[in-house]
């Protein structure tokens, strides 16, 4: 009998993920999108960091710092009784930060779309920064943010290296799809890891093909961009 | 009464220039800025309405201080409370006509303005289109249509007629002055139009290289005598063909084509595309009805 909660697991990690990532998101690509300095090039090669990093690297670091036997973590635990290795929750912030540059960079172009002259004309007109952002920015980045959510949604969902780093391998608690593949091809169950493998293979595939299409309707190029 | 003091350095293709006009603007004025590009003309604009900040200055406006550096003091630009229109239009494009002047209200603000202002501006017809499906000289009545709403004391226009054909320009002037009147604004217009400064202005304020180099009526401004000429118009020459002895000069005023003619000694070296003025005194005008 095949064992669905990898899925279930899956599923709340990578809608966690991208609820996180959109709210932390939208105000640091904002301001990512205008003017450059020596701090925004510095930020934006930390975001950009996961792309190039093994997941390995960053998860092996995470785990260091997540360890109770460290400062970061020992303080964790003393203060707020939050343990993130083998959890959960620190399965959570792993993939948080390794899926940052999928809902930035989104979002960093499509601020960039919206002309310059639009935010004047509405400060102009008395609105706040904040009314601006959600009257007239976020809803002429239509395609962008959807780009952003499902990008950083599925690609949560292919994740492996991180996961197993921080997170390894405890049934209900940290063992999401692709670590179940990885089990059940080492313990030979080719059928199980066959199923996993299958219906993973066809849900992303769905989300992608949805995304092109969609944005193919905004007229507008391919959502990587 | 407004009163703009300002000095900020700037930098252009040509090298650095120090922008410091000295401007003063009656209640009700109809003020252009008129000068070449690069002149600090849009800057001074942009500073007035708080988009860009001086490296010093006093801008005080109907006895209220909006800025001055040396208490530090600079009202925001959502306070200002002034109309602003571009050169862009800057509809906002997920918004339909209507939706674009609503977005302008204030909070307490009733909506019956919006009425007002698409009536006067003859957009009731195509209050249900987005900015998409409008021509330009359409984007730029709604433009100007929505920094009207919050009924502002002060109408600031950067070119806004420039990308607009011949005709458009004409019809969109005509609007201009309209509101102008009927709303008692002060009006600062950057443009460097001749034609349509003439048309527009009280007043002209020359800036050259950042400073002011000149002020006045646009008569005094554009030609060299004030003169008693009873007819004067501006055109652009389009053609000088020679003809025996003399020249016969091709001249678009408005839309329309006039053919002058002038001896070799009185064009002064006017070339084509050149902006002239083409004026009588002795003549007698004949008025008859447009039927």
């Amino acid at each position: 009998m095949i064992d669905f909660s990898p899925f279930y697991l899956t599923l709340k990690l990578a809608l966690a993920t991208t609820i996180i990532l959109f709210l932390v998101c939208i105000p640091l690509a904002q301001w990512l999108a205008r003017g450059g300095s020596r701090i925004k090039a510095i930020i934006e090669a930390i975001v950009s960091l996961p792309l190039v990093l093994p997941p390995s690297v960053l998860g092996f670091y995470l785990l260091l710092a997540f360890s109770p036997e460290n400062t970061f973590g020992k303080f964790l635990e003393q203060y707020f009784d939050i343990r993130l290795v083998f959890t959960f929750p620190g399965l959570l912030v792993a993939s948080v930060l390794y899926s940052l540059p999928f809902m930035v960079h989104p979002l960093q172009s499509g601020f960039r779309t919206v002309p310059e002259s639009f935010i004047e004309a509405s400060h102009i007109l008395g609105k706040s920064r904040y009314k601006t952002l959600f009257r007239v920015l976020l809803p002429n980045m239509k395609p962008s943010l959807v780009t952003g959510l499902v990008l950083t949604f599925a690609h949560t969902i292919g994740e492996f290296g991180v996961v197993l780093m921080v997170g390894g391998n405890i049934p209900g608690e940290t063992k999401v799809v692709s670590v179940a593949i990885y089990d059940e091809v080492q313990a030979m169950n080719y059928h199980s890891a066959n199923v996993y493998s299958g219906i993973l293979f066809a849900f992303s595939f769905m989300v992608l093909l949805a995304v092109y299409m969609r944005n193919h309707r905004f007229n507008k190029a391919s959502p990587l961009q | 009464m407004i009163e703009i003091h300002i000095e900020k350095k700037l930098r252009s293709s040509s090298g650095e220039m120090q922008l410091n006009p000295d401007i003063r603007i009656r209640e009700g004025e109809f003020i252009t800025l008129f000068g070449p590009s690069g002149s600090g003309k849009t800057t001074t604009l942009r500073i007035r309405a708080g988009l860009t900040s001086p490296d010093r200055g006093f801008i005080k406006t109907f006895g209220e201080i909006w800025l001055d550096t040396t208490r530090k003091i600079e009202k925001p630009v959502q306070e200002r409370k002034l109309g602003f229109v571009f050169q862009d239009p800057a509809l906002f494009s997920n918004m339909d006509v209507k939706e674009n002047l609503k977005f302008a209200l204030d909070k307490k603000q009733k909506k019956d303005i919006i009425y007002e202002i698409m009536e006067v501006m003859d957009l009731t017809g195509v209050q249900h289109l987005k900015p998409g499906k409008l021509s330009g000289g359409q984007k730029q009545r709604v433009a100007l249509a929505r920094a009207l709403v919050r009924q502002p004391r002060i109408l600031l226009l950067d070119e806004p007629l420039s990308s607009l054909d011949h005709d458009m320009r004409w019809k969109l002037q005509d609007y201009i002055i309209k509101i102008h009147h009927s709303y008692n604004l002060t009006t600062i217009l950057v443009s460097h139009d001749v034609a349509e400064v003439y048309k527009m202005s009280d007043r002209v304020i020359m800036l050259n290289n950042g400073a002011v180099t000149a002020q006045g009526s646009p008569e005094e401004i554009f030609s060299n005598r004030p003169t008693s000429m009873k007819f004067q118009f501006i055109g652009e020459v389009l053609k000088v063909e020679a003809e025996n002895f003399v020249r016969i000069v091709s001249v678009l005023i408005g839309n329309q084509i006039v053919k002058v003619i002038a001896m070799e000694e009185d064009l002064h070296g006017i070339r084509t595309g050149e902006k002239v003025f083409v004026s009588s005194k002795a003549f007698n005008p004949v008025i008859r009805k447009i039927q």
